[in-house]
């Protein structure tokens, strides 16, 4: 095989000079990429820095503006990804693009189809080369298994095989580890390491600073379309890839200070709810959050914290108990009701929840506010308030856009969730209720949101956060209650808490034995 | 400002760009329709056995359909009062569609809301036309109302889809106009199912021979619709609610109670297509009244992209169609069906319509809209 370090061989993939132009937009200024045979290549840049965008335009979707793109040192022009395939490209995808009902030797053969005649697939043909693949890179899978039965970790693996069956010698990786567990991750990256061992050239797309460097050979970190530095995993650190990635130095972990807790402002007695399908699923759950403090809830997602939120914030009936806001029944209150009583709430999901992607930024400032002064007199909207408010808005939050008036669907991940903050935490509140408030988001979003929440806390609002990721309930979390089956099984103090002591807790509730902390461990992304 | 650097400011769009953003693909597909209408025309005379084939019929009979639309003012007139109708019912379409509802009940609200004006017209036929025009019109609005609310409240109780039970209603709209008109209502000793005429309360001519205060209604009606949804916070929830009813929920609105409402008053639009055309037209009724006008409303709903201005210029489109058929069926021959073949292409083309907006997009890079930076989502709604 070839050997990366060897200077006579041209790199396998060459990107030079690659802009590209959007609207409003440089997605892309003079990038330039070079990714030898056999090398792990990560392609380091918060949302938005146009990691993705580079690669639409390696794989045929995009026509750059200006640059050529080079495979073994042959300009080549993409067409499209049929070309880019044809060409040895491949993509896996961060959602994938298979058919659950199909099995893995259908989803493999999907628009590859190999023929033992002109109206017949050769199955046989096909699984042999896919077990021989499977053997060849140490991951042998079931042809006739049905890809939805599979775990999300050996669907990617699928995903790969499509690729490994197309004969793909470069393979580009679009933020591979966001779906999977921590094992998952471990397993994929040995997959990978098998992969560049045998010359593939691996291009893998992410913004998690520790796993790049644990996989990558090299590292090349872009922002706002710009490449802005290229370093080796042995002579850098998270805190020197998160500062040139976000363009100033960054603290990956905010220093939360003291709290001065006051009165409690949230009180929940023997709340009960049930989901959707009407099974209990919050049993009887007691707490207080007091005022200028964070109360954390950590948990395996699926335990009750969704149901238990939907209950507190009046979008869900509760079946039994009672919430108190500053010493009042606010049990079954509506959200609005809520929002009123200075209650705001920032949704897991911004995309279904938090935001109406097709609205302007500025009309989605105003989702909760639009029918109150100063934004509408009576029936009528005040567009002008509404247009100064989102404008200062902007500015204080740092969202970036070209204007307010942009649909939220242009921003990125980042900046789409500051868009709700900014709605969220702009006003005077007694109560802030945060459910991953960060999930998805790049190191710099993440700063600047918990310095936002830490500032509220300080401001004196009480806050509830919820998140499936608990380094993130550790570091914000004054204390932390720990759900397990529908209650709150343990109260501890956040600071000072030991991270397996609460995984411990998470997985078991207390009393269980160990059966289920596999099942814990998988629940971190 | 933010530290934006300077090329991330979008850049000014010229006038004449940012029209052909929002109109290329309807004009697109009115273009197509009326190409594929002239292969149509041409392909049919091959099979009438016995006449020259003759390649500029389809010019003959477009002309015709344009003289007929628009040729003179009786025409135009014509065609304002084709359109009264289509500009109501476009208006109910859309508004629903801006909800996030399809409202195929359009052509049961239109019937059972001319049903409405025609009871209280007839009621009050003899009363001062101050006095009669509007109550009949109201009770157009209020009978056209209530077939909307139905469906919409059964949505919001039950989560029963309009699709399904707008069609019921339609069903239940036809049977009961049958019903009225051959009984109850119907004139006695009639030989033909009639109601009795409306009298005062039908609405003034205002223009040449038949142009009545339906015309100027409509107008009103579609700068109402446009001041509602796009001016006033009831609009504003109606369009939330449309694009994304979780996100609405979770800001505090109620997306049930919306969906209610909107159904109201989208069949109440739909009531006044009934009333104007019952009002300003025919001032009785028959058991054949309106044929097609609710269903119409759907292609004009589309291919205005539920804009209520754009709602006008849909409407218009296809009421002069329908005014100058009879005139292209005279000099040309051409049966005025073609005029129902139009719209359904019409419709076709814009169903169509992201494949034809993929195409624009390959022929005119920076024309067409959809990519408007990297991170463009894809939103479903698109009929919206």
């Amino acid at each position: 095989m070839t050997d990366p370090a060897e200077p006579i061989v041209a790199p396998a993939l060459e990107m030079r000079g690659i802009t590209k132009r959007y609207p409003g937009v440089v997605a892309n200024d003079a990038i330039t990429l070079e990714v030898h045979p056999g090398e792990i290549h990560a392609l380091l840049g918060e949302n938005g820095a146009g990691k993705t965008t580079l690669m639409n335009v390696l794989y045929g979707l995009a026509t750059p503006d200006e640059g050529e793109v080079l495979l073994n040192g042959t300009p080549v022009k993409i067409a499209g990804p049929a070309d880019a395939i044809a060409r040895g490209i491949s993509m896996v995808h961060q959602h994938f693009m298979l058919v659950p009902v199909l099995t893995v030797a259908e989803n493999i053969l999907l628009g590859e189809e190999t023929m033992a005649n002109r109206f017949f697939l050769d199955r046989n043909e096909a699984h042999r080369r896919i077990i021989e693949l499977g053997r060849r890179f140490g991951f042998e899978i079931d042809p006739e298994a049905k890809v939805g039965s599979l775990s999300v970790g050996w669907q990617q693996r699928v995903e790969i095989f499509k690729a490994l069956y197309r004969n793909a010698k470069i393979l580009v990786l679009d933020e591979p580890t966001a779906v999977l567990t921590p094992q998952e991750t471990e397993e994929i990256f040995a997959v990978l390491r098998r992969l560049a061992a045998e010359g593939h050239s691996i291009v893998f797309i992410s913004h998690k600073l520790y796993e790049v460097l644990e996989i990558a050979d090299r590292i090349t970190v872009i922002r706002r379309g710009r490449v802005v530095g290229e370093r080796k995993p042995a002579e850098t650190n998270e805190d020197d890839l998160a500062e040139l990635m976000v363009g100033r130095e960054v603290q990956l972990v905010v220093d939360r200070g003291v709290s001065h807790p006051a009165a409690p402002v949230l009180h929940v007695q023997g709340l009960t709810a049930s989901d959707d399908r009407g099974q209990l699923t919050v049993r009887g759950v007691d707490f207080d959050v007091r005022a200028g403090e964070i109360f954390g809830i950590a948990g395996v997602a699926g335990n009750g914290q969704d149901e238990l939120v939907e209950a507190i914030i009046g979008l869900r009936k509760p079946a039994a108990g009672s919430v108190t806001l500053d010493g009042k029944d606010v049990t079954g209150h509506s959200p609005r009701q809520l929002n009123e009583a200075q209650v705001a709430y920032v949704p897991a999901d911004r995309h279904r929840f938090g935001l109406i992607l097709p609205f302007s930024i500025a009309d989605n400032l105003v989702l909760t506010s639009y029918y109150r002064s100063p934004y509408a007199r009576g029936l009528l909207r005040d567009r002008e308030a509404i247009d100064r408010d989102a404008k200062t808005s902007v500015q204080r939050f740092d969202i970036r856009t070209p204007s307010p008036n942009a649909k939220a669907s242009t921003l990125s991940g980042g900046n789409q969730q500051k868009a709700v903050v900014a709605r969220e935490f702009d006003r005077e509140l007694k109560l802030l209720i945060l459910d991953q408030p960060t999930r998805g988001l790049d190191v710099g979003s993440i700063e600047f949101i918990h310095r936002q929440v830490i500032a509220k806390r300080d401001a004196g609002t009480a806050v509830l956060l919820v998140s499936a990721e608990l380094d993130e309930v550790l570091e914000l979390s004054d204390r932390i209650g720990v759900m397990y089956g529908g209650k709150i099984v343990a109260i501890v103090d956040g600071p000072t808490a030991d991270k397996n002591e609460v995984g411990l807790l998470m997985a078991t509730g207390g009393e269980r034995d160990m059966t289920t902390e596999t099942h814990v461990m998988g629940q971190t992304a | 400002m933010t530290a934006q650097p300077p090329e991330a400011r979008r850049p000014k769009r010229s006038t004449a760009a940012r029209i052909w953003m929002v109109m290329a693909v309807p004009v697109t597909v009115v273009v197509l329709a009326v190409l594929l209408g002239a292969a149509i025309v041409l392909v049919s005379e091959l099979l009438v056995p016995g006449k020259a084939f003759d390649w500029g019929l389809p010019l003959v009979a477009y002309g015709a359909l344009i003289e007929g639309a628009f040729g003179n003012s009786d025409a135009v007139v014509s065609t304002l009062v084709n359109s009264t109708p289509l500009v109501f019912g476009g208006l109910a379409v859309g508004f629903g569609f801006k909800a996030g509802l399809f409202n195929i009940g359009a052509q049961g609200q239109f019937l059972v809301g001319a049903l409405g004006a025609v009871i209280v017209g007839v009621w009050l036929a003899d009363a001062p036309a101050v006095v009669a025009m509007p109550a009949a019109a109201l009770a157009g609005f209020v009978a056209g109302g209530l077939w909307g609310f139905v469906p919409g409240f059964l949505k919001a109780v039950s989560g029963a889809h309009e699709v399904v039970s707008t069609i019921m209603m339609n069903y239940i709209a036809v049977q009961l106009l049958a019903a009225l008109v051959s009984g109850p209502l119907k004139v006695p000793r009639s030989p033909s199912p009639v109601t009795f005429d409306v009298g005062n309360a039908a609405f003034p001519i205002l223009l040449g021979r038949n142009g009545h205060l339906g015309i100027l209604l409509a107008l009103l009606a579609a700068g109402f619709v446009w001041w509602l949804l796009f001016r006033t916070t009831w609009g504003f929830e109606v369009r939330s609610v449309g694009a994304n009813a979780d996100a609405s929920r979770y800001a505090g609105m109620r997306p049930k109670l919306i969906t209610m409402a909107t159904m109201t008053f989208s069949g109440a639009l739909a009531g006044l297509a009934g009333t104007s055309v019952l009002l300003g037209v025919t001032h009785t009724m028959t058991s054949s009244f309106g044929t097609t006008v609710g269903f119409d409303s759907i292609a004009v709903a589309l291919l205005a992209r539920s804009h209520p201005l754009a709602t006008v210029l849909a409407a218009l489109l296809f009421g002069g169609m329908r005014a100058g058929a009879g005139l292209m069926q005279i000099r040309a021959q051409i049966p005025v069906e073609l005029v129902d073949v139009l719209q359904a292409v019409i419709l076709l083309f814009l169903v169509a319509s992201p494949v034809l907006r993929r195409v624009l997009h390959a022929v005119t890079p920076a024309g067409v809209p959809d990519v408007e930076a990297p991170m463009a989502d894809m939103t479903p709604g698109a009929l919206a």
